[in-house]
């Protein structure tokens, strides 16, 4: 029950604060780090902080339909670090590293 | 009928232009001279309709269709077949003809044999249009038709370049009078709010005093197209260029027909002009300069066709002598004996040039008396009519001009009868040193001299008979009154007043005494005489030989090279706007123009080698642009 | 702002953001990996305060429990450490400090130009599993059975692409590749 009173003393402003720097220092990490790893990582860290939003909202707006959308960002964001880790280590074998500045191929 | 008698020659054009090079060229040529043929017959028959016994109507009109309709503005694609244009017609069609046949021989060897039949047949078509248009919009679009024609066909040997610079020249010398022309059409709308002749004219007539002003302006500028078409000083020097086009060509449009154009606008206007006497006075005397000048220079040319290219020049000149003098059927009697003399003197030398195998040289021929018998003695007769060998067609014309010229002015009759005595020597210079005398080219050329086959002969032989007769047409009534004056009633015929004659103001009825005919005549006469004499003595007798170009000297070297105004024109004209041509084309065109052009293709290629720099292959890179955006994207829903 | 809120989510808060930014900061990959753990237990707790128990354990279930061991694994596979470890120079840092610096300030200021969003009375057992699962199995079933087959699809494609193929098992050097 005491859980409960969170609501009457802190405001979804206080929530949404908390997400966006959450989700900045995840920006941070994805522009700073070479570390193809550490990279996926801070996505990851991203998404959470999204997590986090959804379900901040659907608690305070009472609807159910935040938190089942928060399941599905978790099932993607699982595939999609399955996925990207093999990438990650079929480049390993490749190139012997894991710095993403060696991948620019593709240039104009 | 009528509109028959018009498109009978487009279809000939038609046909010989798309057909023409799968026929075979009897039948393409044969096409052509079918085609004008029978518009001869219609016109003759449609003449005898105005003429004939029973009801003598003003005019046949046609009208096809609206060619305009803006706002107020209306004209009709309308033809009319009155007194005027019936005789314009038949000279159009009839010696048309005969030209046609002539030159079914005369370009037998040519690989464009069927365009030239197909230029000649719409040049007809163009003629009649010009002559047949029941208003002054059709004329133009006439005017403008065989000016094009006589490009075409100037330039008809279009692989050689001075060919094409003289089509060219007679282009633009014909496009700078059309200026004049469309500013008269111009000022007549705006005056007298229609095109139609008969409208036009009746409101003329009706006008007062206080436009005078605008019809003398009118009158001047009709005049200065008149100029352009009819080679009257300043805009002459392109018909004497002319005679790069084929002999046919020289004889059909610059002889006979085309430029007789600018006589036959002055004749129409006959009302617009008679309102005006200073218009008149600058017809008279541009007429009776061009003549003389044109006559000096015939004097010392050594062309065959560029003698009768002056001497077509000289004898325009005469016919503006005697509009500006009023004497509007007397113009219009030496139209008709101009156009069958002169037309004969060209075919004639055509043949020269075809026995001679194209030399063109007066000083290389000679004797040819003997070698080309017919074409001797129609030439012959021609040079007679020219001059004014008494009772021959040219004399009656040329007598009648310079009796209304003594009654205006007796200074202008003493200057015409200058003029006329000059043809008589150039004409009779270049007939004696082509046909008498010894021959002066090479044995082997001689040899290889013949008479010109039948279906060039046989058009020289019509003609020498109508120029013989076809003074018939306007006798001079001292031979009796029942018998003259043909063309005069013609033209002053007006239904027993139920319609405005061609010619609406009485005109200068000739008060000359009956002594005084007769002592005008006799001068004409001795100075036909005088000039025969002379020359036959110079190049017959004493067997002269016109002098080579380099042995000219003093006034015969200023003849000899046309008072030299070709270099003034070119001096004054051509070559500053040629200098400013090549200013807008090197500079303006090449460097600015293109410069901007181009400034887009390699400014953009510029740019996007700039902008390509971004797409670096780098990740990181690439994930910053990716937050800019969203940022920027954010940003703008904010604010 | 701070004074009213209560002890627990101020401790969680700054929990949550230390250890953020050790992730970031990190030189060893696997003390990052560590740190987000961590992170995603603090998180775990927030969600716990804001009564969506399931989504709570099912974040410690899939995300720490086998998202970031799969990562773990990886790291010891390739056997990254501190001294494999690439240099960033120093104006990298500074400037995407500055773009991430610059987002969070716009999302900021949107925020501050919206209006305030305004707490419903809450209800008890909104997020227990009996409710999200009626939700789940009856108005999103479709987008449910969907995500089967999604995982579906990625597990074939991460076997596939860990497979090793006859002849290539050589590695080629770094220099190899870029010469």
């Amino acid at each position: 029950m005491s859980i409960l009173n969170i609501f009457s003393q802190v405001e979804i402003s206080h929530y949404i604060y908390l997400s966006t720097v959450l989700f900045c220092i995840g920006l941070f990490g994805v522009l700073f780090r070479r570390n193809a790893i550490i990279l996926l990582m801070c996505i990851e860290l991203m998404l959470n902080a999204v997590n986090l939003l959804f379900t901040a909202f659907s608690s305070y707006m009472v609807d159910s339909d935040g938190q089942i959308f928060v399941f599905f960002i978790m099932v993607v964001a699982a595939a999609e670090a399955a996925v990207g880790l093999a990438i990650l280590v079929l480049v390993y074998r490749n190139t012997r590293s894991t710095d993403v500045s060696f991948l620019d191929q593709l240039k104009g | 009928m009528l509109t028959l008698m018009i498109f009978l020659p487009l279809l000939g054009f038609v046909i010989n232009g798309t057909l023409g090079k799968f026929l075979p060229k009897a039948i393409s040529g044969w096409l052509g001279t079918a085609a004008v043929f029978g518009s001869f017959v219609i016109a003759l028959m449609s003449f005898m309709d105005l003429t004939g016994d029973t009801t003598m109507p003003e005019r046949i009109y046609t009208k096809l269709f609206t060619f305009l309709h803006v706002g107020n503005f209306h004209v009709d694609f309308a033809f009319q077949f009155d007194r005027l244009s019936a005789v314009m017609t038949l000279i159009i069609t009839g010696i048309g003809t005969l030209i046609h046949m002539y030159s079914i021989a005369y370009m037998h060897e040519d690989d464009g044999f069927y365009k030239f039949f197909a230029y000649l047949n719409l040049f007809i078509f163009n003629m009649l249009v010009l002559v047949l248009g029941s208003n002054y919009l059709m004329l133009f679009f006439g005017w403008e038709g065989v000016g094009l024609c006589s490009y075409l066909l100037i330039g008809f040997w279009y692989k050689n370049v001075d060919f094409g610079k003289a089509a060219r020249k007679a282009f633009i010398m014909n496009r700078i009078g059309d200026l004049g022309l469309l500013m008269g059409l111009f000022l007549i709308y705006d005056t007298y709010g229609t095109f139609e002749y008969q409208d036009v004219f009746k409101l003329v007539f009706a006008g007062s005093a206080e436009s005078n002003a605008v019809n003398t302006a009118i009158a001047l500028l009709l005049f200065i197209g008149a100029m352009g078409k009819s080679a009257q000083i300043p805009l002459y020097t392109w018909l004497p260029d002319a005679m790069a086009g084929p002999t046919p060509v020289s004889a059909l449009i610059h002889a006979a027909t085309m430029v007789t154009a600018g006589i036959y606008l002055v004749i129409r206007s006959e009302a617009i002009y008679a309102l005006s006497p200073i218009a008149r006075e600058v017809v008279m005397w541009i007429g009776l300069a061009t003549s003389i000048m044109a006559a000096l220079i015939g004097l010392k040319q050594n062309d065959i066709k560029k003698v009768l290219a002056y001497s077509t020049v000289s004898q325009l000149g005469l016919m503006f002598i005697a509009l500006g003098c009023g004497a509007y059927t007397a113009a219009l009697f030496h139209v008709i004996t101009h156009a069958f003399f002169k037309a004969l003197l060209f075919l004639g030398s055509g043949s020269v040039i075809h026995g001679m195998h194209h030399e063109q040289d007066i000083r290389q021929m000679g004797g040819l008396r003997k070698k080309m018998p017919i074409t001797y003695l129609t030439f012959l007769i021609g040079t007679l009519a020219i001059t004014g060998f008494p009772f021959l067609s040219g004399f009656f014309s040329k007598d009648e001009i310079l009796m209304s010229a003594f009654a205006h002015n007796p200074l202008v009759f003493g200057l015409a009868l200058v003029s006329a005595g000059i043809t008589g020597f150039y004409m009779f210079r270049m007939f004696f040193v082509t046909f008498h005398g010894t021959y002066r080219n090479t044995h082997h050329a001689y040899d290889k001299v013949h008479e010109s086959p039948l279906l060039m002969t046989l058009p020289l032989l019509v003609l020498a008979v109508l120029s013989v007769v076809g003074g018939a047409v306007n006798l001079p009534h001292y031979l009796g009154e029942s018998i003259s004056g043909g063309l005069h009633h013609l033209l002053s015929y007006d239904g027993g007043g139920q319609f405005s004659p061609i010619l609406m103001y009485p005109e200068h009825a000739i008060e000359l005494s009956h002594t005084a005919e007769i002592g005008l005549l006799v001068m004409a006469v001795s100075v036909f005489v005088i000039a025969f004499l002379y020359t036959r003595n110079k190049y017959v007798t004493q067997g002269a030989v016109p002098e080579s170009d380099e042995a000219q000297a003093g006034m015969g070297k200023v003849l000899a090279n046309k008072f030299y105004v070709d270099e003034a024109y070119d001096t004054a004209f051509v070559s500053p706007i040629e200098a400013a041509g090549d200013v807008v084309g090197n500079y303006v065109d090449d460097k600015g123009v293109k410069g901007f052009v181009d400034g887009f293709g390699s400014g953009s290629n510029f740019i996007s080698r700039l902008l390509s720099k971004i797409q670096n292959g780098n990740i990181e890179y690439y994930l910053v642009y990716m937050v800019i955006g969203v940022a920027l994207l954010l940003a703008f829903n904010l604010f | 702002m701070m004074q009213n809120l209560p002890i627990p989510f101020l401790v969680l808060s700054f929990l949550t953001i230390l250890s953020a930014l050790y992730v970031v900061t990190s030189k060893n990959p696997v003390h990052s990996v560590l740190a987000l753990i961590f992170t995603f237990f603090t998180i775990s707790a927030h969600y716990v305060l804001l009564n969506a128990q399931f989504l709570a354990i099912v974040n410690l279930i899939v995300y720490a429990g086998a998202i970031m061991v799969l990562f773990l694994f990886v790291l010891m596979l390739l056997n990254l450490s501190k001294e494999t470890e690439p240099v960033k120079s120093n104006w990298w840092g500074i400037s995407a400090a500055i773009t991430a610096g610059c987002l969070l300030l716009i999302i900021t200021a949107a925020f501050q130009v919206s209006g305030e969003a305004v707490a419903k009375n809450p209800v008890e057992g909104i997020g227990l599993v009996k409710a999200l699962g009626k939700v789940l199995f009856t108005r999103f079933v479709v987008p449910f059975e969907l995500t089967g087959i999604l995982f579906l699809a990625s597990m074939v494609g991460a076997v596939l692409l860990g497979k090793r193929e006859k002849g290539n098992d050589a590695l080629i050097s770094k220099e190899e590749l870029n010469g």
